[in-house]
């Protein structure tokens, strides 16, 4: 039992590099997507704005296994774009999927900082940019940690969706390992949720931490 | 002498609420003035148009020769609302000080007054700490200034506000209602230090305030507002002794017995 549960982790951690590959890039690309769409959607531009809503919206309001399909099946027949590699595929569309959702975070966190803050700013006349930078930013960074925490681990299980476009991470791994040792198919699953929660310990520590930083020293 | 702020019939709404209606001052430059006058008569609305904060529904302000909120939209003469970068300019010469503070919290104190002098006066980082050391002391904080905005009183906090609204050298300086977030036995070390500034600065001071007794004393001129426009306007002794407004009358009855 012990030994098999080893070889099974042994055998799983072959798609470990592509899991964590994964994670790390979109969880990257989606904390841009999230300053860059939470920073729009507060422009006066209508034009910036509506555009960003509309992403942020249908991005929230669809679900990414299906955004995958597309970007995968559809988008390159459709409009002859290809994006590369499918581990850019999944990147990109956990990377847009995620984006969205932490862009509301972004702009909620700014909106949570205490008028009395950018008042102050301006009377010590520091410019729009100014304002944002040195004053507003710092200040909502420390609201954002906590939920940014959390959407980092919901995008670390959300990777696990990119075994369905071929790529083989430490879910794909575990299903061929079940497919050719059917008796062991529970121990096999049991070791696929221990390996990602292994993997998501140092992000719940993180963001534990998060919410101490951001329970200190923001106005509001 | 010139005046250095002129309010020209400013009125403003809050949607259906017409606060001010038809405000008309001059203020000149060291002047000292104290407005007061009931709650909701639009005092703070009077210096948050000044700062900028607010923008008025109709008339004009002008700072120091300049229209605060209107700007020539070509060469053909006609005015259209000002930009940001107009206010900006205009704003270089005002200063204010709020009711709860508002200092950075994610900056310690020396940095509160450091930061708008390098990012808006450009003035080099020693210059700037330096300049910043010399106003703390001068307002009694000489032995905190790495400490964090949290851990202080609120009377300490206001002395530090006073001084990153000191260390811009602005020509005006708004006061809005200073005291009135401070436990009682803080208010007095707030107020020492306005008068210094009253007695020994030349920048031309407006202070909305309920302190009755210090605003009679320092200020040049107190300004009765009710109503949403001036209703008396004079030095402290004329307001208080030879004025027979009814409704100022009854105002300053009302805070003699509390």
């Amino acid at each position: 039992m012990f030994d098999s549960a080893l070889n099974i982790l042994t055998y799983l951690s072959q798609g470990l590099w592509t899991t964590v590959s994964i994670f790390l890039t979109a969880a990257l690309f989606s904390y841009i997507m999230a300053f860059i769409a939470g920073l729009s959607r507060m422009m006066k531009n209508p034009i910036i704005r509506g555009v960003t809503a509309f992403y942020v919206e249908v991005f929230r309001g669809t679900s990414l296994i299906v955004q995958l399909f597309w970007l995968y099946y559809a988008v390159p027949i459709l409009f002859d774009i290809h994006l590369g590699s499918n581990w850019w595929v999944g990147v990109i569309a956990i990377a847009l999927n995620y984006g969205a959702y932490m862009s509301e975070v972004v702009r909620t966190s700014i909106l949570a900082v205490d008028k009395g803050q950018t008042e102050a700013a301006i009377a010590l006349n520091l410019s729009p940019v100014q304002r944002m930078r040195h004053i507003i930013l710092p200040q909502a960074l420390r609201l954002m940690l906590p939920e940014f925490g959390n959407y980092s681990i919901q995008i670390l299980k959300g990777t696990a969706l990119v075994s369905l476009i071929g790529l083989t991470d430490i879910l794909y791994y575990g299903d061929i390992y079940r497919s050719t040792n059917l008796s062991e198919g529970p121990l096999a699953y049991l070791m696929v949720l221990i390996m990602y929660f292994i993997i998501a310990l140092p992000l719940i520590w993180l963001s534990k931490k998060g919410e101490k930083i951001a329970r200190k020293g923001v106005a509001s | 002498m010139e005046p250095i702020v002129q309010y020209k019939d400013i009125h403003k709404s809050f949607g259906d609420t017409h606060v001010l209606k038809g405000i008309n001052l001059d203020i000149r430059p060291s002047e000292k003035i104290a407005i007061i006058g009931p709650s909701g008569s639009g005092k703070t609305t009077i210096i948050r148009l000044l700062m900028t904060l607010e923008e008025p529904t109709d008339g004009d302000i002008i700072v120091d020769g300049t229209n605060l909120w209107k700007m020539e939209a070509g060469g053909d003469g006609k005015m259209k609302k000002a930009n940001e970068k107009h206010l900006s300019k205009v704003r270089n010469e005002i200063g204010m000080v709020f009711q709860h503070f508002n200092l950075f919290p994610h900056k310690t104190i020396l940095d509160n007054c450091v930061t708008p002098l390098v990012q808006v006066r450009k003035m080099s980082k020693k210059d700037a700490v330096e300049l910043s050391r010399q106003m703390l002391d001068r307002v009694g904080l000489n032995d905190k200034y790495e400490a964090y905005p949290s851990h202080l009183s609120g009377g300490q906090k206001q002395r530090v506000a006073m001084a990153r609204a000191l260390v811009m050298k602005p020509k005006i300086m708004l006061f809005d209602e200073v005291t009135s977030a401070l436990d009682p036995e803080l208010v007095g070390e707030v107020l020492e230090v306005i008068r210094d500034l009253a007695d020994n600065e030349d920048m031309a001071m407006v202070l909305v305030t309920h302190e009755m007794d210090f605003a009679l004393e320092v200020a040049d001129r107190v300004l009765f507002l009710d109503g949403g426009v001036i209703a008396e306007s004079g030095t402290a002794d004329e307001v208080i002794n030879t004025s027979d407004n009814p409704r100022l009358q009854d105002f300053l009855r009302r805070f003699r017995d509390a």
